[in-house]
C-alpha cells in the first residue's frame, strides 16, 4: 500500500515538475509588453530595456528558471502588473478564493445530492420514461457548449422571476443562479457514470445469483450494486472538489462574481503576465494533486486492488 | 414394458429397406456451411439505420451541411463582413429587426445576421471536423504503437501521464496565448491534447484484443497480419473511434466558443459561432435584441446535439457484439 502510493506520489511529482517548467518556458514566449504595463508607452526603447533587465528577464532562460524556482518555493508569485498594479499575486489570489470555494463546494454538494439519485433512479428504471428523460437532459449537457445554456439561463431565468443579472453578496437571491447553472454540469455527469456503472453492476452473475436465491431487491441495490458502483466514482472526488478552488471561468465572470475563474479572463485580457502565470500553475497542479489523491482514495476503497507481488502473496 | 421389448424385437422385420438411404459425404458441401455472408459495413449500416431519431438527425445534419457550403452562391445572399448603410439615413444599418431584406436582421455594426449565421456554422463545422480527423489518425497511430510495440510502451506511457494530467482549458488558454488567434491556432491548441484520449482508449482495445483466442486462431492458422488486422480487429475499433470522433466535434465547437469568450478566439473579421454568440452576449440586456444571442445559440446547439447522437448511434451500430 504504502510503496504503491510511494510510486504514485513520486509520478505526479514529475509531472508535476515538468508541467510547471514547461508553463514556465511557454509562458516566455507571451509579449513582454505584459510586464512593462500601463507605463509602457511613456518609457523610451531603453528604458524599457532597463525594466526588463531589472525584472530578470534578460538573463540567460536557464538562470530565470532557476530564479523563478526558488521563489516558488518561498511561495512568491511576483507582482502582478497590469490587473493591481505592484500588488503581489498571491494577495490578490487570495482575497478570491473564498467566493470561488463557496460555489464550488455547495455545487458539488448539490449535484451529488441530485446526480447520484438520478443516475440510481435512471438504471432501475432502464428504457422508461424517466431513462428517457434523463438520457436526454445527459445528452444535451454534454454535446451542447455550456456557454451557451449558461447565457440563456441568465437571460430568460432572471427575467422571468424578475432576478437581478448580476451577483450581489448581501442579496442571497443572487447566489442561485450562480449555483444552479455550476451544478448543472456535475449533475448530468453524475448521473450518468452512476446509471451505467450500475448498469454493468446489475448484469453481473453474483446479482443474478443474489436474485435468484430471494435476496431482497433493496438489499442488492444498497448492499451491492451501490457499493460497487460508488468505487469508480470515488475516483474523481478529489478532483472535483480541488478543482472548486479555481472556480468556473464562465459562471464567475458572466455574474461578476469576483472569484479565480472571472480572474483569469481579467488577467488574460489584461496581458498580466505574472498573474496569468501563477494561476495556470495553480490551474494545472490542483488538477495533477486531484487525480493523484483520487488513485489513492480509490486504492483505499476498493479492497480489491493489490500492491505489488510481494504483498498479494500474503 | 413386455410391450415396449416386443415391439423392439420385431423392430427388424416391420422396417422395409427401401424407405432408408444412406447418406453420403459430400467434401463440397462440408465447406460451404463454413462460408457465411456476414458483411461488417452492411451489418453496421442495417443496424444504423433501426434507430430512427439518428437517422432522421443524420439527414437533417446532411442538409445543413450542404446548405452551409451552397448558401454563399445562392441569389439574394448578402456577404457576412460587410458592412450595410440605411439608404434613408447614410448611417450603419445597425440592429435590425429581421424582415425581408435581412432575414435574421443585422447586427450592432450592420452586418447582415442570416449571412454571418452560415459563415460562422462553416467556420465551426470546418474547425470541428478538422479537429476530429487530426485527433483520430494521430491518437490511433498512437495508440497503435502502444499496444503493440513492447519497446515503445513505456515512453508513450510516460509521455501519457504527463498530457494526461494537463488540463485541456490550460493548454488551450496557453497556446492561443502564445500563437496569434487564428482558425489554425485554434486547431493546433485543441488537438495538442485532443489524441491522448483516442490513444488511450485504442490502445487498451488493442492489449485486451490482441491475445484473445480467436486472433492466436488465426494467427496459427495462418492468416495473414494485414488480414487480422482489417478483419479482427479493426471492427472493434471503429466504434471507439466513432464515439470519440462524435465527442470531439462537439467539444471543438464548443471551445472555439469558449475561446472566443475570453478574448483568445478567432478575429471578428473572421465569422464563427463563438464569435456570434459572444456578439449576442454582449447585447442580451436589451430584450429587444435578445434575437441575436438566441439564433446561433440554437444552430449551435443542433449542430453538436445532432453529431453527439449520430456519432453515438454510430458507434453503437458498428460494434459486432450487436450484430446478432
Amino acid at each position: 500500500m504504502i510503496e504503491y502510493i510511494g510510486k504514485r506520489l513520486l509520478q505526479s511529482v514529475v509531472t508535476l515538475f515538468i508541467i510547471v517548467t514547461a508553463v514556465f518556458l511557454l509562458l516566455r514566449l507571451l509579449p513582454e509588453e505584459g510586464y512593462l504595463g500601463a507605463a509602457a508607452d511613456k518609457m523610451s526603447p531603453e528604458q524599457q530595456e532597463i525594466y526588463l533587465t531589472n525584472l530578470g528577464l534578460r538573463d540567460p532562460i536557464l538562470v530565470q528558471l532557476g530564479n523563478f524556482y526558488v521563489d516558488l518555493l518561498k511561495g512568491d508569485f511576483g507582482k502582478s502588473i497590469t490587473y493591481r498594479t505592484d500588488v503581489p499575486v498571491m494577495d490578490i489570489i487570495s482575497d478570491k478564493i473564498m467566493y470561488s470555494l463557496t460555489f464550488g463546494v455547495a455545487a458539488v454538494i448539490v449535484s451529488i445530492l441530485i446526480g447520484v439519485p438520478l443516475g440510481i433512479l435512471m438504471a432501475q428504471f432502464k428504457g422508461r420514461w424517466l431513462d428517457r428523460l434523463g438520457t436526454g437532459y445527459i445528452v444535451f449537457i454534454v454535446a451542447v457548449p455550456s456557454m451557451v445554456y449558461f447565457l440563456l439561463i441568465q437571460v430568460y431565468i432572471t427575467d422571468f422571476f424578475n432576478l437581478p443579472m448580476l451577483f450581489d453578496e448581501d442579496r442571497p437571491i443572487t447566489w442561485l443562479l450562480p449555483l444552479i447553472s455550476l451544478s448543472l454540469g456535475p449533475i448530468a455527469s453524475y448521473a450518468m457514470w452512476m446509471r451505467r456503472y450500475m448498469v454493468d453492476e446489475l448484469n453481473k452473475d453474483y446479482i443474478k445469483l443474489a436474485r435468484a436465491k430471494g435476496v431482497k431487491e433493496r438489499t442488492i441495490m444498497f448492499r451491492h450494486v451501490l457499493r460497487n458502483a460508488f468505487i469508480p466514482l470515488s475516483q474523481y472526488l478529489p478532483a472535483t472538489i480541488l478543482l472548486t478552488i479555481t472556480g468556473s471561468i464562465y459562471i464567475e465572470s458572466l455574474y461578476s462574481i469576483p472569484g479565480m475563474g472571472g480572474l483569469l479572463v481579467d488577467a488574460i485580457q489584461r496581458q498580466d503576465n505574472p498573474l496569468v502565470q501563477a494561476l495556470v500553475l495553480i490551474f494545472s497542479s490542483l488538477g495533477i494533486i486531484g487525480l493523484f489523491l483520487g488513485d489513492v482514495l480509490m486504492a483505499l476503497v476498493d479492497p480489491r486492488i493489490k500492491f505489488g507481488k510481494g504483498e498479494s502473496v500474503r | 414394458m413386455g410391450l415396449y421389448s416386443e415391439e423392439i424385437r420385431n423392430i427388424t422385420d416391420k422396417s422395409m429397406e427401401q424407405l432408408f438411404e444412406f447418406a453420403s459425404q459430400d467434401e463440397d458441401q462440408a465447406e460451404k456451411i463454413g462460408y457465411s455472408n456476414y458483411s461488417y459495413w452492411r451489418s453496421t449500416w442495417k443496424s444504423f439505420l433501426k434507430n430512427k431519431v439518428a437517422v432522421t438527425l443524420l439527414i437533417l445534419v446532411l442538409a445543413l451541411v450542404l446548405f452551409v457550403l451552397i448558401q454563399p452562391y445562392l441569389p439574394n445572399q448578402k456577404s457576412p463582413t460587410e458592412i450595410y448603410l440605411d439608404p434613408d439615413t447614410g448611417y450603419q444599418a445597425r440592429n435590425v429587426k429581421p424582415n425581408d431584406d435581412f432575414w435574421f436582421g443585422t447586427n450592432s455594426i450592420g452586418q447582415d445576421l442570416w449571412s454571418r449565421i452560415w459563415a460562422g456554422t462553416r467556420t465551426s463545422l470546418f474547425i470541428g471536423v478538422v479537429v476530429a480527423v487530426v485527433e483520430a489518425i494521430i491518437g490511433i497511430t498512437i495508440g497503435a504503437l502502444w499496444g503493440y510495440s513492447r519497446k515503445l510502451e513505456g515512453a508513450i506511457t510516460h509521455v501519457y501521464n504527463v498530457f494526461e494530467n494537463i488540463p485541456t482549458t490550460i493548454v488551450l488558454i496557453l497556446m492561443s496565448l502564445i500563437l496569434r488567434p487564428s482558425i489554425s491556432t485554434i486547431i493546433i491548441a485543441m488537438c495538442i491534447t485532443g489524441w491522448v484520449e483516442m490513444a488511450r482508449f485504442i490502445r487498451n482495445q488493442i492489449v485486451i484484443l490482441r491475445d484473445r483466442e480467436y486472433n492466436l486462431a488465426s494467427r496459427t492458422l495462418g492468416t495473414p497480419t494485414s488480414r487480422i488486422i482489417m478483419k479482427n480487429l479493426l471492427p472493434y475499433l471503429i466504434s471507439i473511434i466513432m464515439l470519440r470522433m462524435s465527442l470531439a466535434i462537439p467539444f471543438a465547437i464548443g471551445s472555439e466558443v469558449f475561446l472566443t469568450y475570453i478574448g483568445l478566439g478567432l478575429p471578428v473579421s473572421e465569422p464563427s459561432l463563438g464569435n456570434l454568440i459572444n456578439e449576442g452576449r454582449v447585447l442580451m440586456m436589451s430584450p429587444d435584441l435578445r434575437y441575436q444571442l438566441l439564433f446561433p445559440s440554437i444552430v449551435l446547439s443542433f449542430i453538436t446535439i445532432s453529431f453527439y447522437i449520430i456519432g453515438n448511434a454510430f458507434a453503437d451500430a458498428a460494434d459486432p457484439k450487436n450484430h446478432v
